[in-house]
């Protein structure tokens, strides 16, 4: 398969043989686990448990609500303490709500029948199971994987790309989960293939981590559906768009998909969660994470329950040092910085990066733009990340929306390489905060108006009711009407 | 927990201004050093003065504005630009020269715009075309090498003398330039054929044995300088390729045609200001385009218009007045000139939706 060019991009150091070498282990059950409501794209779980309910583990939580949303599962065995909060996985730390869920110890698993084979399953009963296994994109998308698959079947996707790509510095959980479970995701693809009713699948792995190739070279073995490709290592490789443009050539249209390329794109945790889901029947609740960073005392990649928090997997890892200064959820390019430890992970965290100052380089001090146009060279979306900064400085949203601020994906390639150290990725932040409030406000006067204009209407419906009420009650006592006025 | 959460990304490449400022400094030194072992004593005064100028007059500017004087002087701009000034002067030009160009190219070129990053003129430039136009006797008064350490060189109080004391220069010492020599030739209408001979030796302009500006001589020692900024990624290649490229083309082109009219490209490229201009003042980042097409056309206008102005124009050199013009359209050159963003059409349209079939396999399903 020859392989085609993406533009721009960067080559942060990787700094991934801080855990590379790091065997998967289980993070021990912490005292309680906080699990939100909402960890997908689309609308909040429904919880269906009530506080001082007892759960087995993989037990139905919360229901989805919506075509695109996904249902939660209960990590461990144990009790429903409350229908809660957490901290939102987001550098607001807001409180979101959550199931609090404190394991009992015991990680005593629901009882169920194996589930039949899957291969043998109707394409479609494959996904609504994919569904009903809480399934969403691993590689911090979110968006629930059973819809993907439907949706890209029905558009007649022909190739399945498995990213193993993993381009976030520090961060080596796939890395891990192919050298370790290559099989499992393997045969993974072979269930997705055959959900999606497409001939082949391509696992695509940057070319830093030989030992996850060879892996998943080895358990392909001669099956000719799947091939294993080597990228040349280069941030933001993973991303699902330029690796869809790395297989074909193709770019996804603005404001389409990807399978309008005819390609679907599936992270390997995510094969990893249909395997397991459809082989075993075991929901989606648990996730590979690396912890690392300088400010870690061990490194790890942990196998974590599902709603552990940041505080729990930092302590498993021997704590952190005096000189931590950042902890990131994700890689450092495209990471959120939590305000507190108390946030738990989610099914899209790949990461808990505690970082020294030494590591995040001295405090960035901002300094003019020289227009070098540096940000032009490294965008992967080809846009002109000086000229739509320079828009958002002037609150000039409409230009910032022409210059393209819908086709920047944040990958922060533009930041990283700046020289004068603007922080692009915060203008560009604030731009969409803007626009969103604008779009709100947008929609609360559409929404006043339209609730006027039905109670006008309605006031009008009710005055012509009236009056035909009159006018046929007139009708129907003419004489004593007539009598009344010739009286008068 | 520390509550200072700046947005992603988490990480920098570490490259700044100020060490890009640097490496350009560095990247001119060798033509910088050769200019002054060339010209001796008198080079370096000139040298000094328009540094100084230029420090003092940022300073000022900065203390006006009430900004921070300390971080800005040091991030190295406003050395580059003195140096880039000196470099395209006459050796021997008076101090005046350099006070009035050093602080023209700082309070004018630059802080009027608003100081760093702000300016639409490169500020050396704007001040060698300021000078040019307001003292062309002064700024057009050669000399031959009269190399430090030879009989010719004029000793350190000889030197103070020459910058600080009675312009003109004795007649005797000047000798016009090449292209200088070239164009009141050709306005005789001679053939080159008589003119180059004694006049041209091509290797010496490549070695910069020849008069000229005070840094702008070697063409070897200034390519082989932007050929590392090259290889450093200060600079990118789109500017000084199609620069040099567009030269090349007219003079071979013309050349072709007429080759008593019109002097060969390799004459061309190693002469005059060419080379400092391709690599070290078009390639200014902040009066050029931002897109690597956009530098394209503007390094290609440059060339075109050194070209033009060189055969066609009043002055035998043009390239302070290409890049200055070119300078001015570059916000219209980056209004028009964006990338094509992905998934878009070079209009901006979203791509039409595309599913690939694979080779050999119908769909019936």
């Amino acid at each position: 398969m020859r392989l085609h060019d993406f533009r721009g991009g960067v080559h942060p150091p990787g700094r991934k043989q801080l855990s590379a070498d790091q065997p998967i282990q289980p993070l021990p059950l912490p005292n309680r686990l906080y699990i939100p409501l909402q960890q997908h794209a689309g609308g909040p779980a429904l919880p269906i448990v009530k506080a001082g309910q007892k759960v087995a583990k993989g037990e139905l939580l919360a229901r989805e609500q919506g075509a695109t949303s996904a249902p939660l599962h209960a990590p461990s065995s144990g009790l429903v303490v409350a229908i809660g909060e957490s901290t939102a996985p987001h550098v607001s730390g807001l409180p979101l709500p959550a199931i609090l869920l404190d394991p009992d110890g015991e990680d005593r698993w629901m009882e169920q029948d194996l589930p039949p084979d899957p291969l043998a399953l109707d394409p479609e009963a494959v996904a609504a199971r994919i569904g009903a296994a809480g399934i969403v994109g691993m590689g911090g998308a979110n968006f629930p994987a059973a819809v993907k698959l439907s949706k890209a079947r029905q558009a007649g996707v022909r190739l399945l790309a498995i990213n193993g790509a993993e381009c976030e510095p520090y961060v080596t959980c796939d890395d891990r989960l192919m050298r370790e479970r290559a099989a499992e995701i393997v045969d993974g693809a072979a269930i997705m293939l055959h959900a999606l009713q497409a001939p082949r699948a391509v696992i695509a792995i940057e070319d830093n981590k030989p030992e996850a190739i060879q892996a998943m070279r080895a358990a392909c073995g001669h099956d000719a559906r799947m091939q294993v490709l080597s990228l040349p290592t280069r941030y933001p490789t993973g991303s699902a768009k330029q690796l869809i443009q790395i297989l074909t050539g193709l770019e996804t249209p603005a404001g389409g998909r990807g399978t309008d390329t005819g390609v679907l794109v599936h992270n390997v945790g995510t094969a990893y969660a249909v395997q397991r889901a459809l082989r075993q029947g075991r929901p989606l609740i648990s996730r590979i994470v690396t912890v690392s960073g300088a400010a870690v005392a061990e490194p790890r990649n942990l196998e974590v329950p599902i709603g552990a928090l940041a505080a729990d997997l930092l302590a498993h890892c021997g704590g952190v040092s005096d000189d931590l200064a950042r902890v990131l959820m994700g890689g450092p390019m495209m990471g959120q910085p939590l305000p507190s430890l108390q946030t738990p992970v989610i099914k899209g965290t790949n990461g808990i990066l505690a970082l020294t100052a030494a590591e995040l380089g001295p405090e960035p001090q901002p300094a003019p733009c020289v227009r070098c146009g540096r940000c032009v060279e490294v965008c992967p979306m080809g846009l002109m990340p000086v000229e739509m900064a320079q828009r958002v400085r002037r609150d000039d949203w409409a230009g910032t929306l022409a210059l393209g601020l819908n086709d920047c994906m944040a990958c922060g390639s533009c930041a990283y390489a700046c020289p004068s150290q603007v922080p692009l990725l915060q203008y560009f932040a604030h731009a969409r905060g803007a626009l969103a409030e604008q779009r709100r406000a947008e929609q609360k006067a559409n929404s006043i108006r339209q609730l006027m204009e039905q109670r006008q209407a309605r006031l009008v419906r009710e005055e012509r009711a009236r009056a035909e009420a009159a006018a046929q009650r007139r009708a129907a006592k003419p004489r004593g009407n007539t009598a009344a006025r010739e009286v008068r | 927990m520390n509550l200072n959460l700046p947005a992603a990304p988490h990480a920098h490449a570490g490259d700044s201004v100020h060490r890009l400022m640097w490496a350009v400094l560095l990247a001119l030194a060798p033509t910088t050093l050769y200019g002054v072992f060339l010209f001796g004593w008198p080079a370096f005064n000139l040298l000094a003065v328009t540094l100084l100028t230029g420090l003092l007059s940022e300073a000022l500017c900065l203390g006006l504005a009430g900004r921070a004087v300390h971080p800005a002087l040091r991030d190295g701009s406003v050395l580059l630009t003195g140096v880039l000034l000196a470099l395209s002067l006459p050796p021997w030009a008076p101090w005046w020269i350099g006070v009035i160009g050093g602080g023209f190219a700082v309070v004018v070129g630059k802080h009027i715009f608003g100081g760093i990053g702000q300016n639409l003129f490169n500020p050396a430039m704007l001040a060698r075309v300021m000078l040019l136009v307001s003292f062309p006797v002064e700024m057009t008064t050669w000399l031959e090498p009269r190399p430090w350490f030879s009989e010719s060189a004029p000793s350190f109080l000889e030197g103070l003398r020459i910058t600080f004391g009675h312009f003109p220069i004795a007649d005797g010492l000047t000798g016009p330039t090449l292209l200088g020599h070239l164009r009141t030739e050709l306005t005789l209408a001679h053939p080159l054929g008589e003119i180059l001979p004694g006049h041209y030796p091509p290797g010496m302009t490549l070695l910069g044995w020849t008069s000229g500006s005070l840094g702008e001589t070697s063409a070897l020692l200034i390519l082989l300088g932007g050929l590392w900024l090259l290889w450093r990624r200060a600079i990118t290649w789109p500017i000084p390729v199609a620069m040099l490229g567009a030269v090349l083309a007219l003079a071979s082109l013309f050349h072709g045609i007429n080759p008593e009219r019109f002097a060969g490209p390799f004459l061309h490229l190693t002469s005059g200001s060419v080379m400092l201009g391709a690599f070290f003042i078009a390639t200014d980042p902040v009066t050029s385009p931002l897109s690597r097409l956009g530098q394209g056309v503007f390094g290609a206008g440059c060339g075109a218009l050194v070209y033009i102005i060189r055969t066609w124009g009043g002055y035998p050199e043009g390239v302070a007045f290409a890049v200055v013009l070119m300078n001015a359209a570059t916000p219209l050159i980056d209004h028009y000139i964006h990338p094509r963003i992905y998934g878009r059409t070079w209009r901006g349209q979203p791509r039409p939706a595309l599913v690939r079939r694979e080779p050999g396999v119908d769909r019936h399903d």
